[in-house]
């Protein structure tokens, strides 16, 4: 590193190229025996190959990208700009004698060219930055709000919207029916909730059951489920009412892992780990999405009249989730606004205070354990019908974790800050399925980077309930 | 209108109230005044049943109210401006307001009416209406905490330090607005505070608290000109202020 003393006399240029010169030695020293000799085994036996051309390539890249960062740094933003981009797209179309350093090429005259670019922007953005907030709460977030509905809505009839991607929505949307539930009770009421994905299960197996004893449709068991999950919620409630914070968190994961081991050891009833199959899919009012109908039915296809296609049921679970989940926001929204919701929030700001203007905290929690724990159950039992087949396998520990991630890294108590987190939790894995070991990696440190950035989440701000009319009322 | 009757209470092992006895009469402020720890703020919190009294007997209005549940205390119609303020932080003054008035189950006129009220009293409240609780000075918190207080319309006020950690000019709004409520809408108040001074000059009567018991009762302004009571509490601080006012009362 060249000092700030000898900066001053020697040009930028000579200074730049020297610290270059530096790191190119350091690459030498490096590349040399690790890149240019190569073991290769011939018929003879082992041979060293020498690989020279392949190092020369190596250093003098070494070079030029610290050359090119170390102008960065004396402000030649332009040039170096341009520079980074002439690499990279020059590494393209020059041979090289591997792939690998083409790679190193273009991907080094990009982040060179993008540091160019970050620090060209970077003074403007904090003017626009600082004005921000105030704007995202006016009409950013609504707007927002109303451009994903939109787009999930019309997901289905996009041209690259294939069985695969609608599968993966469906399961995108149960997700982020689980973190509106979850954030009800974690987000507003402030209860730190470990062991939701209990009230995940109890949804899907109440279906299940209910199909697989006493034949109960999709319809009919869906009210059910969400019922059973708040009672469930209730149930959880009474026991961890003066519970706070870490200790909460015990006992509700072990909350959680009950209800996975009672599916798992209860054979009798759940069919144990085996797990229960032939759920039903949900029927459009009645009419199933069959090729061949029973007798006395007709087939969604034949009473509008289309040709019979696999997707149609893809599609109808699809819009069956995208409308429990819609409405769900809708009543969650509603509720915030009106006195239990602000009590909810209340609670998570100071109990002690809520005593005190006489709120009951024993009904207040109870209401937002178990109103939580109902559009769980909901999700619960759309999902045994995504599946069509449920074990306790599907209810373990990590669900909860990633559903509680859901809505930590969504900001908590934020609705559409949920639906970029699923999206980005449960999208994102699946999408990269091909990269295999490597997507947990990618997921990873993914998931730091936003700590590291957005450590309250990443749409932290609150909406207060009540706004503008009245202050219209106010002459200033 | 409130009357402690012999009350005592722990917390844990330690024994907080050693049978303590006062009461307060409808229309009147009434204040308790004594040092750091002499059981001050838990005879207010027992009067709201946290902790509750090991032995004797509250009652309010008649009713016997030891046993019953805080807010079901509060929702009879005592309304708690707690020590340290305690708003809530995230939410807007209005949404802080608002909470004051759930437990009251009533019209929204009333509670209409109820919020202009407290901006009548506390125009700053009004101006930061939209402003979050968190980010308003000591002051406005300590105004927004009595006006939360009383958007329940209570019959009784339990204040307890409303001038901790408050600038003087503060301490003067705050008190003011206090007697202004006594004084124009007859409300009953029972005033903790460590700020002698300042709580027997507003006050009709006052108990002094000396470890866990009452050591002292009697009308506001012959404690404030009691030897005894302004060598303990007054002549620390207010002392020069209080020779050269004192017949003011």
């Amino acid at each position: 590193m060249t000092t700030a003393a000898t900066d001053r006399e020697t040009p930028p240029f000579a200074a730049a190229a020297r610290e270059a010169a530096l790191t190119a030695a350091v690459a030498l020293a490096l590349t040399g025996p690790m890149i240019g000799l190569h073991a290769a085994s011939q018929a003879t036996g082992l041979v060293i190959e020498t690989r020279w051309p392949e190092v020369a390539i190596a250093v003098a890249l070494v070079f030029l990208g610290r050359f090119l960062l170390a102008l960065l740094g004396r402000a030649f933003v332009w040039p170096v700009l341009a520079a980074g981009l002439a690499v990279a797209g020059g590494g393209l179309f020059v041979p090289f004698p591997n792939a690998l350093l083409k790679a190193v090429c273009v991907a080094g005259g990009l982040i060179v060219a993008l540091r160019a670019a970050l620090m060209l922007v970077r003074p403007r953005m904090t003017a626009a930055a600082r004005a921000k907030p105030a704007l995202a709460a006016r009409w950013v977030a609504p707007a927002a709000g109303a451009a994903m509905t939109a787009f999930a809505l019309l997901l289905p009839v996009m041209p690259f919207a294939d069985r695969q991607l609608l599968d993966l929505a469906t399961l995108v949307v149960i997700y982020i029916l689980l973190g509106w539930g979850l954030n009800i009770v974690v987000g507003l009421a402030g209860l730190l909730d470990l062991g939701y994905v209990a009230f995940y299960a109890v949804g899907a197996y109440s279906f299940a059951l209910l199909a697989q004893y006493f034949a109960f449709s999709f319809w009919e068991a869906l009210p059910l489920a969400g019922l059973f999950a708040a009672m469930f919620g209730v149930l959880l409630g009474f026991p961890v009412l003066r519970l706070r914070g870490d200790y909460l968190a015990i006992v509700t994961l072990g909350f959680g892992e009950m209800i996975r081991i009672v599916l798992t050891n209860w054979v009798a009833l759940t069919r144990g780990p085996n797990g229960i199959s032939g759920i039903p899919k949900p029927s459009f009012f009645g009419a199933p999405f069959a090729r061949s109908p029973p007798e006395g039915t007709e087939a969604f296809h034949q009473i509008f009249d289309l040709a019979f296609s696999p997707m149609h049921r893809v599609i109808f679970l699809y819009y069956v989730a995208l409308t429990l989940a819609l409405l769900a926001n809708v009543f969650i929204l509603r509720i915030r606004t009106l006195p239990i919701g602000r009590a909810w929030e209340a609670l998570r700001e100071d109990e002690i205070a809520c005593r005190a203007l006489g709120l009951n905290p024993t009904s207040i929690k109870l209401s937002a354990f178990s109103l939580g724990a109902m559009f769980g159950g909901i999700a619960g039992c759309v999902f045994a019908a995504r599946q069509s087949f449920i074990s306790p396998e599907s209810f373990s520990f990590i669900e909860s974790a990633i559903i509680l991630a859901i809505v930590v890294l969504g900001g908590m108590g934020s609705q559409i800050g949920v639906v970029c987190a699923a999206v980005l939790l449960i999208g994102l894995p699946e999408w990269f399925r091909e990269l295999q070991d490597y997507r947990m990696l990618a997921f990873g440190g993914l998931m730091v980077m936003i700590m590291v950035w957005r450590p309250r989440g990443l749409l932290s701000h609150r909406d207060p309930t009540v706004r503008l009319p009245a202050a219209r009322e106010t002459p200033p | 209108m409130l009357r402690i009757d012999g009350a005592h209470a722990f917390y844990g092992h330690i024994q907080a109230l050693r049978g303590v006895s006062l009461d307060v009469q409808e229309g009147e402020i009434v204040t308790l005044i004594g040092a750091n720890g002499a059981g001050k703020s838990t005879l207010l919190m027992t009067v709201c049943g946290n902790p509750r009294a090991a032995a004797g007997e509250i009652l309010f209005r008649g009713e016997d109210i030891t046993r019953w549940p805080t807010h079901r205390i509060a929702r009879a119609g005592i309304a708690h401006a707690p020590e340290g303020r305690r708003i809530f932080p995230r939410m807007t003054v209005m949404e802080n307001l608002q909470m004051g008035a759930v437990a009251a189950a009533e019209d929204d006129a009333r509670r209409a009416a109820r919020l202009e009220h407290v901006f009548g009293l506390f125009p700053r409240l009004a101006e930061r209406r939209f402003q979050r609780g968190g980010t308003l000075s000591g002051g406005e918190q300590q105004m927004l905490a009595i006006g939360r207080a009383l958007m329940s319309g209570p019959k009784l006020l339990l204040l307890d330090e409303p001038s901790l950690g408050l600038a003087p000019i503060m301490v003067r709004t705050i008190f003011d607005a206090i007697a202004t409520l006594n004084r124009e809408d007859g409300l009953t108040v029972f005033l903790v505070e460590q700020n002698a001074y300042m709580a027997l000059r507003i006050a009709h009567r006052g108990y002094v608290m000396v470890n866990g018991a009452i050591a002292m009762s009697g009308d506001a302004a012959a404690l404030l000109a009691d030897e005894e009571v302004r060598a303990a509490y007054l002549d620390g601080g207010h002392g020069k202020i209080a020779a050269g006012e004192g017949g003011a009362p």
